[in-house]
């Protein structure tokens, strides 16, 4: 078996008193996606929020590509990591939000440019031609130059997704990145992923409520409970043989 | 700090704070005047003509970006030359009138954002009962309009107290004027000036710290954002996760 | 002997060379403050935050004026040391004060930039630095500029108080012009304060404006 991009090895997470995950344990591999669905509440989002840095584990190791995530070796003994180390870690996985989260102040190239010749240091004529060509590629070629604000909801998902796929990650996380949107620009928006999915060299993360969508694409699902992975498989597994009678609820109020 | 003179200071101190009466009484005074003169503003721009509308605005704005010491030099200095209307003014007066105009334009501007802050059914629902207009503003509006922006005014209070020592310059002997009187007698004002420092210090940081209480508190009571729309953003929070 | 109308514009424009320096030197010290200020607030250093916590409360919770005083005729006293002259004196006494104030219109600017796009800068990588300057600090002072506006009119006010330690501004030829002409004080301090709403309107013309510009640009 190849050596997963991601490991999870007995993930617990509080806030305060509130138990959110427990004991979590998950590989994906380079290029799998992962589904991750669930009723709300169950941790979910928290999952992949502290592999993208933005939670911090109460206890347990993300390994991202060998790399412990959250601890750094000092002097022998495993310490908590500081920013320099999240920094070279994280720099392998992008994540796009379910409330766009694009920067008001900057047009629609500079919202995907400013991370790759700030961060990546990457010359500003190629930054602006990746740039260009990923929003083309996303169907905005024609807006480079708008700010978000004028934009439609599903506009401003798909600028979402160019800016962090630019940066060119192994792991792409996806949270919720449909709910926030009207129904009719939901669409767009899952075809965008569909597209980048067939690509296929990219993991991919996706916390959804879109079941068909995410049944259709993923080639593990996750069902998550009370903060336990409480069945995971194919989506063929999932589906057509529910063990778990939560998961049996679950999928029926989905119709299926 | 081999010139500090604690003996000095424990002289000065009793000195100085008999000023206290003053200096809280004449806020106070200003207070007043303005939390009534503020209506004033309120009721003016009211009146349904451009031209009045026009006028108000501008006084109000004059008023408020002009310097309060210049105004109080003027009702103090020049009021009583003015021809026909003019009269000899104690100090106390000219500082409530000064003070109590100047700070009347934001109390007005307080007022009118709590009026606008409320409910637009409210005020057809005034027009359904067929309440008379004194009614209206007096039984519905009003009552509604008025208590949550009691913290705005409390902070212009504080605002105020802390302007009130400019009135030492016309003459009115609170506390920083018995300051530089001790400190003129004794050619040391290091010890008097440092008492009224703190004493404003002490006086108007748990003022603030009480009116922040009360602030949340109404916020909770009347469930919706500050009414002002201009919630002064030092008062935001941070947000917790 | 009165004096007329037309020779009180010239007396008062002698001061206002000083009433506009002091205004851009109490700006430039209050502004740079307040951001130093501000910043510090939100520092996870406990000392430096007190220490700055301590500044803020102190020069916010006593008077301008006072503290005029204070840095004039105190000051020299305790430490044996003199601001120069009365216009440091002075610039720094509203510096200090106004910085306190605003201050604290940065650090609630700071924290007002929605949660979102900090982790949406973190999601692409950016360094804590970066962060601040590339995405909170942008949206942040768009939010600062109509307080900011504000503030400048109030420090303008303020100068006037320079008079009162010995700084010829435009108040203190009044005063002079007004000793000698005692039945024209009414329209010397008209004049005078003429004088300052006339400084005073491109400021409120800037606040409205940045009021517009700080309504765009800013997620929240």
């Amino acid at each position: 078996m190849a050596k997963p991009i991601v490991s999870y090895k007995d993930v617990h997470k509080s806030f305060g008193d509130v138990k959110v995950l427990t004991g979590i344990d998950l590989d994906i591999q380079p290029a799998e996606k992962v589904a991750v669905i669930g009723p709300s509440g169950s941790g979910k989002t928290t999952i992949i929020r502290m592999l993208m840095t933005l939670e911090e584990p109460t206890s347990g190791d993300i390994i991202v590509d060998g790399e412990n995530l959250w601890k750094m070796e000092k002097s022998g003994k495993m310490v908590r990591a500081n920013e320099k180390h999240l920094r070279e870690v994280r720099g392998d996985i992008g994540m796009v939000f379910q409330h766009f989260n694009l920067f008001p102040h900057m047009t629609i190239l500079e919202n995907c440019m400013t991370a790759l010749t700030n961060v990546k240091k990457v010359d500003k004529e190629t930054a602006k031609k990746d740039s260009i060509d990923m929003l083309e590629k996303v169907g905005l070629g024609d807006h480079v130059e708008k700010y978000p604000q004028q934009l439609s909801g599903g506009q401003k998902q798909r600028v979402a997704m160019a800016r962090a796929l630019v940066m060119k990650p192994k792991v792409m996380l996806f949270d919720e990145v449909t709910s926030a949107l009207d129904p009719e620009l939901v669409g767009e928006v899952l075809e965008v992923i569909r597209d980048i999915a067939k690509e296929g060299e990219m993991a991919m993360v996706l916390v959804t409520h879109e079941m068909d969508f995410a049944l259709d694409i993923a080639d593990k699902v996750l069902f998550l409970d009370g903060g336990v992975i409480a069945e995971q498989g194919t989506p063929q597994e999932v589906i057509e043989n529910p063990e778990n009678e939560r998961l049996q609820d679950f999928l029926h109020r989905f119709n299926r | 700090m081999n010139n500090w003179d604690w003996s000095y200071f424990l002289e000065a101190f009793p000195f100085v704070v008999t000023g206290l009466k003053i200096t809280i009484g004449l806020t106070f005074a200003c207070f007043l005047f303005a939390l009534v003169f503020g209506f004033f503003w309120v009721f003016m721009r009211n009146i349904p003509s451009k031209i009045v509308q026009w006028v108000v605005v501008w006084t109000m704005e004059f008023i408020r970006s002009t310097p309060p010491l210049v105004q109080l030099f003027f009702l103090y200095y020049a009021f009583p030359m003015v021809p026909g209307i003019g009269v000899a003014l104690s100090p106390f007066t000219s500082a409530v009138l000064g003070l109590g105009i100047h700070f009347s334009t934001y109390i007005g501007e307080v007022y009118r954002s709590g009026i606008e802050a409320v409910e637009k059914g409210q005020w057809e629902a005034a027009k359904a009962l067929n309440f008379s207009t004194r009614e209206k503003w007096f039984k519905i509006i009003l009552p509604q309009a008025i208590p949550p922006t009691i913290p705005m005014l409390g902070n212009y209070l504080i605002i105020l107290f802390k302007e009130v020592p400019l009135a030492s310059t016309i003459g009115v002997v609170g506390i920083l004027q018995l300051a530089k009187d001790f400190g003129a007698q004794h050619f040391n004002y290091l010890e008097p000036l440092t008492i009224v420092a703190m004493l404003f210090l002490v006086l108007s940081y748990p003022s603030a710290l009480l009116i922040n209480k009360l602030e949340q508190k109404l916020n909770r009571r009347f469930d919706k954002n500050e009414p002002t729309g201009s919630k002064p953003l030092s008062e935001s929070k941070g947000v917790v996760s | 002997m009165t004096i007329s109308i037309i020779d009180i514009f010239p007396a008062l424009w002698k001061g206002i060379n000083i009433t506009i320096t002091v205004l851009i030197a109490s700006a430039i010290f209050g502004y740079s403050l307040a951001f130093i200020a501000g910043l510090c607030r939100l520092s996870s250093n406990p000392i430096l935050r007190g220490f700055t916590t301590f500044y803020v409360e102190v020069f916010r919770g006593t008077s301008l004026i006072v503290q005029l005083f204070w840095l004039f005729y105190a000051l020299p006293i305790l430490f044996n040391i003199n601001l120069g002259n009365e216009f440091w004196a002075g610039s720094l006494a509203i510096g200090l004060n106004y910085g306190a104030y605003m201050s604290e219109i940065v650090r609630g600017s700071i924290l007002s930039v929605a949660k979102g796009q900090t982790e949406a800068a973190t999601a692409l990588n950016m360094s804590r630095f970066q962060r601040m300057r590339l995405v909170i600090l942008p949206q942040a002072v768009r939010m600062m500029l109509p307080e900011f506006g504000n503030y400048l009119i109030q420090m303008l006010k303020a100068t006037s108080l320079v008079s009162l330690i010995g700084l010829t501004d435009v108040l203190y030829h009044g005063d002079i012009l007004r000793s000698s002409n005692l039945a024209m004080a009414p329209t010397i301090y008209l004049i005078v304060l003429l004088f300052y709403f006339v400084l005073a309107l491109p400021l409120i013309w800037l606040t409205r404006k940045a009021e517009s510009i700080s309504k765009k640009g800013v997620a929240n």
